[in-house]
Order: structure tokens, then sequence, then C-alpha cells
């Protein structure tokens, strides 16, 4: 639906009570990461901790969501059990159509329901069910029970959470549609603080589109120029895990906790081997005519005598990174099924997979025993790996507790911070130098998305820190206006501004069309204020050691660059607050 | 359609240009998750049916035999009474909340956006000679 304000939903859990709201100000922060941070300061408390009942959590989508191909994510925003302050996520899934077309731009969810509840979304639907059977269950069951309860389908999207976000974990995600979550920070936690097990949204309603042919035209060059060969080859055919190899030939794949930057037995883990030996299909975000989901599968042995079970698990480069070269698995079905695990438990893999490398090391240096680990921890050993995600979800013993707080919370209180690999949190699978651990260190997300650091690192070597930062923030600057459009980031080549301004004037949105670089700054300030208001100082954010011990294809790691990059980042970051 | 995604381009496509509308709903074809989105994707759509459940069934005309199989449609005849979507035996058709059925009109428009080649247009040729296009499933 194309309008001037935003049309939120407000739901108090705590009130079984939800109200249509008309928000102001689509035309100053657009939608998606600007809608989110503008309802963030309306609906949040930026004092009080991540857990009171006063908080929110945000989801919201915007102008371009349906129209055009991959525009097809949501943003989730909360104040984080990670760090306590402010934090955005995104995920796809079925999540942005159904928003569509429940007719909402954003949701904001306050409150605490007083049994664990499941809230049901749709334009004619507004409903809390107590769903109390469904605690402790893991995500998988419960994507199955919520199917048969709700009606639609293939229309609706099911966000959910496992024991992690029970437990309260900051590494719990939000799983959405069974192969997509809101990954990082902790947004599964924030739901179960509020004993919310699942939001199932029902995209049931239909638009009337205003006569005018430019709009199928332009629909029509948009989707060619996303289904071209090199967008499939790239996206489609191999997938995220094509940069496995390649990140090895960098020397630039963290393997082993980080004690490596390549594995010459890498081959069990590629992209070619998974599409050779795991690979069952691909499936899409709904409207998205890439598919860049790959999914595999695991088969279990569950009694003797050739009983088989399986299970179908999805896989890309940050989970396999995180679960395969870091934790020193090379075996991709290996892999697989630790991901599984930690999909069931609703964790992070990526935080988790970081999480027991650091703890592996620990293990083997012997600060920690049995004792914390409860079995035995070594690199390679997949079945251990499986059974710590269960223990990390559940927080099994004060050890696991602790870890499960965040890496550098166990590396503190047992001493290893030098070798916790945590860039602001747990790191993504990137070790391609300088540029890339100052953007996820201390970018507003903290992930490797924020910029493209990694990708400036391979292909500059020339150590300029004024155009290496200039070029952090530009690209967080498209970016963030991408990500309020909502725009899945692999279309980011091709939905240049131009592009842009063309798909939003063909549906109506004008006045965003004509000022998107003046819009784009007012996010990108506006995120940073929010975060900042909730506590965040660059300045604060340290480099572990390990970082400055690797040596990746340009050689070992600059520690005087390193450090002059940081600290302008910073000091750019907090002007960019101050102007 | 076991090589469908689930990417929906089809069914907005349906809506965007036969219909006028932003929808995953009033299309001729629409996708759904077969068994939890685990095993994979259906599709929901017309069969070509001659003679069609749905004409017989229509009291008033709206819908009408199409040569070749399927329906014709014409709108203004419709009184949104709903028993075509009843008479259907695969759930083609679709009512919106207003009531209105939407059907696929098999004029092939969406076959070009699906990126995995599971609809494809077939030459049928209708009794009397007179030749027709379907859209099917691959
Ligand atoms: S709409 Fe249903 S009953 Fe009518 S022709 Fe198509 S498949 Fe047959
Ligand atoms: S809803 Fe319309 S097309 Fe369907 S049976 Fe009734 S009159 Fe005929
Ligand atoms: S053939 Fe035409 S009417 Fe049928 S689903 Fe495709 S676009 Fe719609
Ligand atoms: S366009 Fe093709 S792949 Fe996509 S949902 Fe339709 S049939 Fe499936």
């Amino acid at each position: 639906m194309i309008r001037n304000y935003f049309k939120v939903l407000l739901y108090d859990l705590t009130l079984r009570k939800g109200t249509f709201i008309k928000v102001d100000g689509r035309e100053e922060v657009a939608g998606g990461s600007g809608l989110a941070a503008l309802l963030f300061n309306k609906y949040c408390n930026i004092k009080d901790n991540w857990d009171s009942p006063e908080q929110s959590i945000i989801f919201t989508i915007g102008p371009l969501t349906g129209y055009f191909p991959l525009m097809s994510k949501t943003v989730c925003a909360f104040k984080s059990p990670y760090h306590n302050q402010y934090a955005e996520s995104h995920g796809g899934g079925r999540s942005a159509l159904c928003m569509r077309f429940a007719d909402i731009d954003g949701i904001v969810i306050t409150g605490k329901a007083n049994r664990p509840s499941c809230l049901f979304i749709g334009s004619r639907n507004l409903e809390l069910r107590e769903v109390h059977y469904l605690w402790g269950m893991d995500v998988q069951v419960t994507g199955k029970i919520l199917r048969n309860m709700f009606r639609g389908s293939g229309h609706r999207s099911i966000l959910r959470i496992g024991p992690a976000g029970e437990n309260l974990s900051p590494m719990a995600c939000i799983n959405v549609d069974t192969y997509r979550h809101f990954g990082r920070l902790g947004s599964g936690a924030v739901m179960g603080s509020k004993n919310l097990k699942a939001i199932v949204i029902q995209g049931d309603g239909n638009f009337s589109l205003v006569e005018n042919k430019d709009y199928p035209k332009l629909f029509h060059d948009v989707f060619k120029q996303l289904t071209t060969t090199e967008m499939m080859s790239k996206y489609h055919n191999l997938g995220t895990t094509e940069n496995v190899a390649v990140l090895n030939e960098f020397k630039s794949l963290p393997c082993k906790n980080l004690q490596n930057t390549s594995d010459s037995e890498i081959k069990g883990i590629t992209g070619e081997t998974f599409a050779n030996d795991a690979l069952l299909r691909n499936a899409a975000c709904a409207g998205c005519p890439v598919g860049c989901i790959h999914i595999g599968f695991v088969r279990e042995k569950f009694m003797e005598e050739n009983q088989y079970l399986y299970r179908q698990v999805s896989y890309d480069h940050e989970p396999v990174f995180a679960s395969g070269s870091m934790l020193g698995v090379k075996n991709c079905f290996s892999v697989l099924s630790i991901i599984d695990a930690a999909e069931k438990m609703g964790l992070d893999i990526m935080s988790s997979g970081v999480a027991l490398a650091w703890a592996t090391e620990a293990f083997e240096k012997g600060i920690i025993t049995v004792k914390e680990t409860i079995i035995p921890l070594s690199f390679g050993n997949a079945q251990s790996y499986k059974e710590a995600m269960f223990y990390l979800a559940t927080g099994a013993n004060d050890f696991y507790k602790t870890l499960s707080q965040g890496t550098m919370n166990a590396a503190l209180k047992y001493k290893g911070e030098d070798f916790a690999c945590v860039l602001g949190q747990e790191m993504a699978g990137y070790a391609t130098g300088e540029v890339f651990f100052t953007s996820q260190a201390l970018g507003l997300r903290h992930s490797h998305l924020d910029s493209a650091g990694y990708s400036y690192d391979l292909k500059h070597n020339d150590k300029n820190i004024e155009k290496a930062i200039e070029f952090l923030l530009n690209d967080e600057k498209a970016r963030v206006f991408l990500t309020s459009m909502v725009s899945c980031l692999f279309a980011r080549n091709v939905y240049t501004n131009e592009l842009l301004k063309d798909c939003l004037s063909v549906i109506g949105y004008k006045n965003i069309a004509d000022n998107i670089e003046k819009i784009s700054v007012e996010i990108q300030k506006l995120r940073w204020k929010t975060r900042i208001s909730t506590g965040y100082d660059p300045e604060n954010i340290k480099i572990p050691k390990r970082f400055f011990e690797i040596i990746t294809s340009k050689g070992p790691i600059d520690a005087v660059f390193l450090n002059s990059l940081t600290q302008e980042y910073s000091r750019r970051i907090m002007s960019l607050v101050q102007e | 359609m076991e090589r469908c995604i689930g990417c929906h381009s089809c069914s907005l496509a349906c809506a965007r240009l036969v219909h006028r509308k932003l929808s995953w709903d009033t299309a001729g074809i629409r996708i759904a998750s077969s068994g939890g989105l685990s095993t994979g994707f259906e599709a929901k759509n017309c069969l070509a049916c001659n003679p069609a459940p749905c004409v017989l069934a229509c009291p008033t005309g709206a819908y009408s035999q199409r040569k070749g199989g399927g329906v014709i449609v014409r709108k203004s005849l419709c009184i949104l009474c709903g028993e075509c979507a009843k008479a259907c035996p695969v759930d083609a058709i679709y009512l919106d909340p207003s009531g209105e059925p939407f059907v696929c009109i098999h004029c092939g428009r969406c076959v070009n956006f699906c990126p995995h080649n599971c609809l494809e247009m077939k030459e049928i040729v209708a009794s009397d000679n007179n030749e027709n296009l379907t859209e099917n499933q691959k």
C-alpha cells in the first residue's frame, strides 16, 4: 500500500490488545532500518534493561517491499541482551511479503504475556493464543505444530524461538520459516523475555495497482537484471559457500579459532563439495527469483540395522565457517549436523560456533577442563560440538551459562581474552585484514553486512586510512538506504540509487525518490544516534590480540594500521552524530 | 513442479499483469508449501478441465467452457456466489474477501517470470481444431 505515513501495529502482550496507529515520517526515514530506529526511539526505553517488559521488539518493512524482486527482507530492532544497546537484525523467508499483504509497515510488540503465547497477525486477524505446551520445544517441532494450528500454508510466515531464546541467551536467534533467521545479537532472547514463543503473520490482503504501464515494465527490467547468469551463478549456483574455497586461497578463512587463515584439507567443506554431495534443492525468500537458499541433508541412524531418519538443513558461507573451518570440522555432513543441532536449539550458529571454537582452544590450553565443558572438546570432533550446542542453549552449568552470554564474557571470567574471536560480537567468516576487522568491530550491527570491509581488504593494499574509512562510511550509507526499502543486500549491485529512484517514483513515492541522498544521510545518523544514546562508545571497543597475530595473503596484520583505522573510524562515527 | 523454489514470482506476475493487483492470492497460480516448507512446494492452478466442473456449477454464465479446457471469464456476469470455487477439485479458484473468484485464463504471462522453468505453455488442439494455448506445470 502506498501511503505518506506508516501503518504500525502496536501490540501490548500484558494487556492482550493491539491497535493500528498512523506514524508520521515516511519522507524522512522511508521504512525498514529508518523506520525501525524511529519506532525504537518512540517505543523503547533508552535506559531500562533489555528484558524489561517496557521494551519492545520491532519488525519493519519498506516502501518497495513486495513491489520489486528481492525486496524481500524484514528489519528487526530491539535492545540487545548482548550489549544492552540498540540492535538491528535482518531476516527473510516469507516475513516481509506477509507483512506487506497483512498491510502493516511496522509491528511493535511490548509488554510480557503471562503465559507462553503465540501472536497471530493478519489483515483481518489479531489474536494472542496461549501455547504453554510449546515451551521447551525445539524450533523444528514448534514449526510443525504451528503449521497445523494456523491456516494459510504458503502465504504465512512463522517466526519462532527455541530453548536458547527461552533461556534468554544473547546468542538466541528468531527462526523464520525454517531456513532463515533474525540471527545475531539475541532477538530470540527478547521474544523469550516476553513469553512470546512465536509470531505467525498471515499475508492475506491484496491491493489494486494504479493503472500504469511503466510499473510492470520497470518490474520486468529489474527482474531481468536480477536473474542474469552472473547473479544466478553467484548466489544460486554454489551460493555463498563458494567463498569458502576463495577465502582459503587468499589466506582469509578463519580456521580453528583463527589460529590459521587457511587449511590444506578444506576440500571437504567447499561450496563445490556441498553441491556435489549434500545439496538437495534450492529455495527462495518470497519475492526473490534468485533462490540463494541451499538445503542439504543430514542422515541419522536411530536404531541398529539401517534405520535412518533424515532432516533438511540450510547452509551458507557463514554457518559453514562457524561450524566448519572455525571448529576444524572438515566434512560437509558433519558441518550440517552441527548446524542442525544449533538450529533446533534456536541458537545463532555464527555466535555459538565461534564461542565453541574459543572454548576448544581454552580446553586445549588447560584453562578449562571437563568440569566446565562436561564433554572434552577438540577441533574436528563434530559429535562433541553437537552436544555442546545443547549445553550452550540450555545453560547446562555455570560455564555454559557464562559462555552463552558472549564469548568475551567467558574469556574475561576464565582468562582467555587474547584468543577470543570477538569483534563487537563473535567474528564473521572473513579474516581478510585490517579494514574488515575495523568495520565489524565498530560497525552498528557488528556484522559483515554493515559495509564491504572484507572486499576492500581483498582489493586494496595501500594502507590509506582516510580512503578506507571514507569507503566504510559511504558504503554503510548506501546500505542503510537499501535496508530501508527493504532490499536483500545480494541485490546491492543492481539497485543503484538511480534505479531505486525510478522504482520509488513509479509506484508513487516521488518525494523519497527525489531525496535519496539526503534521506540516506538522515537514516545513517539516526541509527548511530540511537545506538549511542543506549550507551555505545566506539572508543571502548578493543580488538583482541589474536586478530593481530594472523597472516593473510597480504602478509602479517599491520598493528599500527589497524589501530589507526579503529581510532579514525570511531572519531568519524562520533562526529557523524555531532554534526 | 518438483523444481519450484517457492519464490512466488509467478503469482505476483499474474496478479500484476492480468489482474492489476499487488497480491499473491488474486492470481491464477498460487504456491503453497507441501507438508511444511521442508518437503517443497506445490502450485494450485487450473488443470484446464473439459468439461469443467466450475463451469457446470456456475449459475450465471460468468464462467463458460473454454475450447481445449478451462474457463472463459465474464466478470460482469458474476454474482459472487462462490459455487465455482466449491466445485473445483483442485482448489484452483481463489475467492477474495469480497467473494470475487480468481482463476487462471491460460494466457501464459507468468511463464517467463519463473526462474526455474517450472511452468510452460503447451499447445492444445481442441476437438473443433481451434488451436488454444494452455499453461501447465512441468
Ligand atoms: S478452475 Fe478447477 S474445475 Fe475449473 S477448469 Fe480449472 S481445474 Fe477444472
Ligand atoms: S462466483 Fe461468479 S463465476 Fe463463480 S460460480 Fe458464482 S457467478 Fe459463477
Ligand atoms: S497463465 Fe496467465 S492467468 Fe494463468 S496463472 Fe499464468 S499469468 Fe495467470
Ligand atoms: S515462479 Fe516458478 S519457482 Fe517461483 S514459485 Fe512460481 S513455479 Fe515456483
